[in-house]
């Protein structure tokens, strides 16, 4: 125990001490939580918009001011042919096409088939999409409220009987992306930094030559290995207590669950991370090495976590690689306990899976360290 | 021990894939001895040495070091040996008081013991005016004795130095010297390398590897006998040429 005093001691001295990690630990998570968390929506604005009307009279005219009027539409381009809006499209100076047809206005008058073209640049998948329903929603909207005019101008007694759907969005009511992202980018970060430093640490030891010489002293492995990971373990949580208050502050993000879960669970899952440091440290020789390797996990835990996907969209072979990785569980937790209030019994499943993971890679981490070739 | 030996090694071999770096040496080492063992640079030294104080295993032979076998005891041998390893091996961004803590740390002395041993360690190395300093700034010649002295703090048996007086300068040298002197006479048993064959004068025996085989053993004076030449820079370059 003295022993593992001594060294955790020396971590804190040399982590403290080096003027060029501190602010790499704790001022570029700061940045990166308050940039990516304003920058990282899914929502789609400033959609470029562009209109051809065949048609030219006031209903069609109405219907291009309905996307005016829209806030995510602001650029409205008017092409007298299709081939010059193509060749728009082509430049990028379009996103979205509208073509309204030839007695447009006639035909909705006679409720006969009305069809718009509708052409969107579809080089990102995903904002085509919401793109999609952005334009759906308008022209719908338009086409309800001008068949009910008709028919109060045609005098009918009869009203169609109207479903609408109206949406309760629950945990996260105003939609708000923020809200949804900043437990994850705190996630992130808190990962990074931890795998890093440790990923980094012990093969550090290793480029300077003072592992042999701890090597040569009786020192137990699970000593070494247990005074090595703790100072990460509180500068992890330290990252997490900074990263709650800044969003709480800076993006209001509500805390509805319960924090000292938050910290119950994020205390066992940064073992985690740490144990996948320290293994990479055993197998590599250079910081380079452990830097690559590290970052090449990070990537991976990262675009399959469901932060920024829904796993749910994922064929079933990278759903069943997601259970193996351990941000996404930390994503869940962090969604379910922040915006949810979940309880222990809520998060059982995936505190139990964190904590067998601990256990595991910290074992694996344990065995691999040799202090004899 | 009743043949007052602390290390004896019997044809102990270290293999790298089909290269053999250490071939089959045999030789022991008496208690409070200096003994020198000498080779050209890749002869196979270091790795001997590494194979003794428990960080590389051996491929075969046998080897015993402060009574405990390197096969199975490697971690029972780290408790009454010291090494200095050729590359400076404490911390740059912690002070000398903190060096010598952390190392005594973690070879278990008491706290007390600990301010004990860095007050007498610092008096001795002349080191008052920068214990508060940063090792990292010290020069090279002051690090190797603190180094030295570190290895020194648990007062081991056997203490091992792999070239330690590299790129110093002559006077520290001669300091370095009177340094593992005092060890011995304290009883210390030293196992030092070197390619300065003045300081191969100076130890009460030596060893010359050549290309993973001791090929010559015995005390300076011998060897120049036996060799016919009046230094041991002779002995050596008769020996390692062939």
């Amino acid at each position: 125990m003295k022993t593992i005093l001594y060294i955790i001691q020396k971590e804190f001295k040399q982590i403290f001490r080096n003027k060029g990690m501190l602010p790499i630990i704790f001022v570029l998570p700061i940045l990166q939580l308050v940039i990516l968390s304003n920058a990282a929506t899914f929502e789609v604005k400033n959609i470029k918009f562009g209109y051809i009307d065949n048609d030219h009279t006031s209903t069609s005219r109405a219907l291009v001011e309905k996307f005016n009027a829209s806030t995510y539409f602001n650029v409205l381009t008017d092409f007298p042919s299709e081939a010059l809006a193509s060749a728009a499209m082509l430049k990028g100076e379009v996103d979205v096409l509208l073509e309204i047809p030839n007695y447009f206005e006639r035909d909705l008058q006679n409720e006969k088939h009305n069809a718009l073209g509708v052409t969107i640049n579809a080089i990102d998948g995903a904002a085509a999409g919401v793109e999609n329903v952005y334009v759906s929603q308008i022209v719908q909207r338009f086409n309800q409220n001008l068949k009910v005019d008709l028919m109060q101008v045609s005098d009918q007694q009869i009203q169609p009987v109207k479903i609408e759907t109206i949406p309760l969005f629950w945990y996260n009511e105003t939609l708000n992306y923020k809200t949804f992202m900043v437990p994850g980018i705190l996630v992130l970060l808190v990962t990074m930094i931890t795998l890093f430093l440790s990923g980094m640490n012990i093969v550090r030891e290793k480029e300077i030559g003072t592992l042999e010489q701890i090597n040569v002293t009786p020192i137990k492995k699970s000593q070494f290995i247990i005074g090595k990971l703790f100072p990460f373990w509180v500068i992890g949580m330290g990252l997490l207590t900074i990263g709650l208050i800044l969003a709480k502050v800076i993006f209001n993000v509500p805390m509805i669950g319960s924090l000292p879960l938050m910290y119950l669970y994020t205390s066992i899952y940064i073992f985690v991370v740490l144990g996948i440091g320290l293994f990479i440290s055993n197998f590599t020789e250079t910081q380079q090495q452990a830097m690559f390797i590290a970052w090449f996990f990070t990537v991976i835990f990262i675009l399959m976590s469901g932060l920024f996907t829904p796993i749910e969209s994922m064929p079933k072979w990278a759903q069943t690689i997601t259970e193996f990785n351990p941000i996404k569980y930390f994503v869940e937790v962090m969604r379910m306990v922040m915006l949810k209030g979940s309880n222990i019994n809520d998060i059982l499943p995936q505190l139990i899976k964190t904590a067998l993971y601990a256990f595991i890679m910290n074992g694996l981490a344990v065995w691999s360290y040799r202090k004899t070739n | 021990m009743k043949n007052n030996n602390v290390i004896q090694v019997e044809g102990l071999t270290k293999m790298f894939g089909d290269f053999t770096a250490v071939n089959a040496i045999t030789f022991e080492v008496k208690k409070g001895e200096i003994f020198g063992f000498l080779g050209a640079n890749g002869a196979g030294k270091t790795t001997a040495m590494k194979m003794l104080i428990g960080i590389s295993n051996p491929t075969s032979g046998k080897a015993n070091v402060a009574g405990f076998d390197v096969f199975t005891h490697a971690e029972d041998i780290k408790k009454s040996i010291g090494y200095m390893s050729q590359k400076f091996a404490l911390y740059d961004d912690l002070t000398v008081k903190e060096n010598i803590t952390f190392f005594g740390g973690i070879y278990g002395l008491s706290r007390k013991r600990i301010k004990e041993k860095s007050a007498i360690l610092i008096e001795e190395l002349g080191l008052e005016k920068v214990a508060n300093k940063l090792v990292g700034a010290l020069p090279l010649g002051w690090k190797q004795k603190l180094s030295f002295s570190v290895s020194m703090i648990h007062d081991p048996k056997i203490v091992f130095l792999d070239e330690p007086t590299g790129g110093v300068d002559p006077i520290t040298r001669r300091q370095f010297w009177e340094m593992i002197y005092k060890a011995a006479n304290q009883g210390t048993t030293v196992f030092v390398t070197t390619h300065y064959m003045d300081e191969a004068e100076y130890c009460d025996r030596v060893s010359i590897m050549v290309n993973g085989k001791i090929e010559a053993l015995d005390t300076p004076k011998q060897l120049k006998a036996k060799f016919e030449v009046d230094n041991m820079n002779d002995v050596f370059l008769k020996l390692a040429r062939g």
